[in-house]
């Protein structure tokens, strides 16, 4: 089996397995440092209008966002477990789990869009006619703007990717266990999995104990 | 050397039914191709070619300023159009020209080679690299086309956001694009370093060119991500009107200077780590020497990449920083200057004693050794808070900073081209012409930019186009050297192009050189190596028996 | 068979559950009031639950342990900008 999925310039599967989920992980390390561009932002207003972040961070809605986190896990376990299926020899069962893991993903999407059909009902978008008049409350929400709108931008392309691996894993079961695609696919989701987990208490659990 | 240099060698020939393969220039002849190649070697030459496009076109933006400044009045342009030629040539020539400079095209084509390896560990990405290169740098002419921006290079806030009525946004994006650019080759370049080198190619014998495009990978893949997420924030804060620097909404514009400088201090690394590289290859090689404290080459190499992310406050000290924290990013950037200050005394170490060739390679590694040591000093005055209180934003800042990135990297690229011109196509370069070339680019570089020092100190400020007469004589110094640096950057075209076609044809080794690129054919074939590639000590130049006066010395 | 099956699910499926438990905790403890603990609180719940993610899912320690410095790279960075932005801020 080894044959068809080398690619040049590799001459051994296993050196190509290392080299690609390296280069993944190389690639993640850059995609932390992308997001870290926000956290830095984020944590300096938060220390500079603490008032303003605190009672903006009430705003957002908690259920649609515990919901989603929630979501978001089980799509990373449905995923980890289709690697792990994979490599088991249980190929059909490695398809389904993708399956589950793009359903997963879409449903996040979609509860995403009803949330921000919410917030923007709220007139939580900076601007005339934002509710709050606390110092640094808009720019928690371009904050939350920006930061869940580049996460659901990753969100996106790890579909993307994903849906690549369930097409092209259908036609052939045991390329999903012998191509170093389904790892790093693999590893891409669960960024975008920790990501969210990280933005889940900068944006949801903001202020909840205040006021 | 010089004796040695063009031995004139017999071409392998490439006689039609031979097993030779052919080599990869002529390895298909389709636009197509190129276009969908996945050969590194390939993609260095497309990648070439548009950085020399671009380079061209940052050099007639300059040249417009130089003009303009000829005179104290503002007689030849308005300040507008002045404006945002300065612009143009600051974002063209750091993101489009000197970014991609040498990892893209040297490291691209040699990384491999050097290695022993066929290609880039992922050559698709490879070639999505340059795809996003190009798409940046279209958004960057449309800039051009819709009438430019004039933001300066370093885009601050509030005027990029809130003031300026010019093309911010499509600038903004071509650099935010172009940034995936530079984390896709340092990812493949890193990746590649750790995974494809050859049996016995271990992490001490790698050349010091590789070790510097590794550590120039590891800072374009954490710092770009950086600047790519402040663009976008500008673009929200411009376009979507939602507050994030504005201050007249709680946002803090320094906080823009900190993610800006996050990335674009450590971006002079990206630029110099690479001219260091080259110019421990062609010193070693044209000294016939071992090059001096190879392990401390290496570990200065890491430091100034690690040590340069600590740094960037060194451009704020007058923003309204605390002055705790000016204490703190003065002191960590004369941090800096230590490992820098190894690796000028060790190539300065591996020329004792060494039987030095003049040939032009050498001259641009001179020119880098002597230009780059210029740069680095005077780093040290602009690190020092008081000093840097009275020279910021003057010509001694412009000066500094084009004495690293020019005189060091641009003289670099040179020594590269003409260094490794031979292996990539096979032709030998007319080495008087580039003797003189070489040397015309030192001095006009000097004449440009040493009067620049001066007036700065004396208090000329950058980026005006108005400036008081008494400053006059320097700029017309600095507008003459920069015609003849002109001169020195054109003459290379004509007759590299003309060596291309009638050039004398190279051997495998027309230096004698000892790194494993070498022992591949010139030009070589797609997968690099005729015979897998025997890999000795690095630099093996002269023979082991005995240490050397120098050496004896400093043990 | 039905083994192999059981073997593939039990990490992945106690790691999720222990995941669920925390993001009940992480939610339950941002109502109780502790003043700036609370952001401490729920950042180190999140860490944790990163650790999870990285060393079960994305097993850090079963693969090649270059992986592991590259994971390292990108929150080490982070600190380092976090340390240098906060000496600005911090004592303006």
């Amino acid at each position: 089996m080894s044959g068809a999925f080398l690619k040049p310039p590799f001459e051994n599967l296993e050196r190509q397995h290392v080299a690609v989920s390296f280069g993944m992980w190389i690639f993640l390390g850059s995609e932390i440092l992308l997001f870290a561009g926000l956290f830095a932002g984020y944590g300096v207003y938060r220390n500079l209008c603490p008032d303003g972040f605190l009672a903006a961070g009430r705003e957002t809605d908690i259920v649609y966002g515990t919901i989603n986190t929630a979501i978001l896990m089980t799509s990373s376990l449905a995923i980890a477990v289709a690697g792990r299926a994979a490599r088991a020899g249980f190929g059909k069962m490695a398809w389904r789990l993708l399956i589950a893991t793009i359903v997963l993903g879409l449903l996040f999407l979609v509860l995403k869009g009803f949330e921000y059909r919410e917030d923007i009902e709220k007139h939580l978008i900076p601007g005339a006619g934002f509710p709050l008049a606390q110092k640094g409350a808009q720019i928690f929400f371009t904050y939350y703007w920006v930061m869940t709108g580049v996460h659901a931008i990753h969100v996106t392309c790890g579909l993307i990717a994903v849906g690549r691996l369930a097409v092209a894993g259908r036609r052939n079961l045991a390329w999903l266990a012998g191509s170093a695609s389904e790892d790093a696919t693999a590893l891409y989701w669960h960024l975008v999995d920790v990501i969210w987990i990280v933005l889940y208490p900068l944006l949801y659990l903001t202020g909840r104990a205040h006021g | 050397m010089s004796d040695v240099a063009h031995p004139a060698a017999p071409d392998h020939p490439a006689t039609p039914g031979s097993a030779v393969p052919p080599d990869y220039l002529h390895d298909g002849h389709t636009l197509r191709s190129w276009l969908f190649t996945t050969d590194h070697k390939r993609i260095a030459i497309l990648f070439a070619l548009s950085i020399t496009l671009f380079f061209f076109i940052g050099a007639i933006a300059i040249s417009v300023v130089r003009l303009e400044l000829v005179t104290p009045a503002g007689d030849l342009v308005s300040d507008d159009t002045y404006n945002k030629m300065f612009t143009l040539h600051g974002i063209v020539m750091v993101w489009f020209f000197l970014i991609p400079s040498i990892p893209a095209t040297f490291g691209n084509f040699l990384l491999p080679l050097m290695i022993g390896a066929k290609d880039l560990a992922f050559p698709r990405i490879n070639v999505l690299s340059w795809y996003l290169y190009v798409a940046g740098a279209l958004l960057t002419v449309v800039t051009i086309i819709a009438g430019g921006v004039d933001t300066g290079w370093t885009f601050y806030v509030p005027y990029s956001t809130m003031f300026s009525n010019t093309a911010v946004l499509t600038a903004a994006m071509g650099v935010f694009v172009n940034g995936f650019s530079s984390v896709l080759t340092g990812v493949n370049f890193i990746a590649t370093t750790h995974v494809l080198r050859a049996p016995g190619m271990t992490w001490f014998r790698l050349p010091l060119f590789v070790w510097a495009m590794y550590a120039t990978s590891l800072v374009m893949v954490l710092a770009t991500p950086v600047l790519a997420m402040t663009l976008l924030l500008i673009v929200v804060e411009r376009w979507f009107d939602l507050p994030v620097f504005d201050a007249s909404r709680g946002g803090d514009p320094l906080l823009f200077q900190h993610l800006f400088w996050f990335y674009s201090h450590p971006a002079v690394y990206i630029m110099v780590l690479p001219a260091m590289g080259v110019a421990s290859e062609l010193i070693a090689c044209f000294a016939r020497r071992r090059l001096f404290g190879y392990s401390f080459m290496v570990y200065a190499l890491v430091a100034i990449a690690v040590i340069g992310f600590f740094v960037w406050g060194h451009h704020m000290f007058v923003s309204g920083q605390s002055p705790y924290a000016n204490v703190v990013f003065s002191f960590l950037s004369f941090m800096v200057a230590v490992p820098s200050a190894i690796k000028v005394f060790n190539w300065t170490a591996t020329l004792y004693r060494g039987s030095i060739g003049f040939d032009a390679p050498m001259l641009y590694a001179f020119g880098f050794l002597g230009l780059f040591t210029i740069g680095g000093l005077t780093g040290l005055f602009l690190a020092t808070v008081p000093i840097d209180i009275h020279v910021t934003d003057t010509y001694f800042v412009v000066a500094h900073f084009h004495y690293i990135m020019v005189g060091g990297t641009v003289s670099a690229f040179f020594g590269a081209l003409h260094f490794w011109w031979p292996k990539i196509t096979g032709r030998l370069y007319p080495e008087t012409l580039a003797r003189i070339a070489a040397v015309l680019m030192f001095f006009g570089f000097n004449l440009t930019f040493f009067p620049q020092f001066v007036m700065g100190y004396l208090g000329m400020p950058r980026r005006y186009h108005v400036y008081p007469p008494e400053f006059q004589i320097y700029h017309v110094l600095s507008t003459s050297g920069a015609a003849l640096l002109g001169v020195a950057y054109v003459m290379p075209l004509f007759y590299l192009i003309w060596s291309f076609r009638w050039g004398a044809r190279a051997g495998a080794n027309p230096w004698r050189a000892k790194g494993l690129e070498w022992q591949a054919p010139s030009p070589p074939p797609r997968d690099n190596f005729l015979t897998p590639p025997v890999v000795g000590e690095p630099y093996d130049y002269h023979p082991p028996e005995g240490p050397t006066a120098a050496e004896e010395q400093v043990a | 068979m039905d083994e192999r099956r059981r073997e593939i699910w039990i990490r992945p499926l106690l790691t999720w559950a222990a995941l669920c438990v925390l993001l009940a905790a992480t939610c339950a403890l941002a109502y109780v009031p502790m003043g700036r603990a609370n952001l401490a609180v729920s950042l180190a719940i999140a860490a944790a639950k990163a650790g999870l993610v990285g060393v079960v899912f994305m097993r850090l320690f079963e693969n090649n342990p270059l992986n592991r410095l590259a994971a390292a790279a990108g929150p080490i960075w982070i600190f380092v900008m976090f340390l240098l932005l906060f000496s600005d801020y911090a004592t303006r």
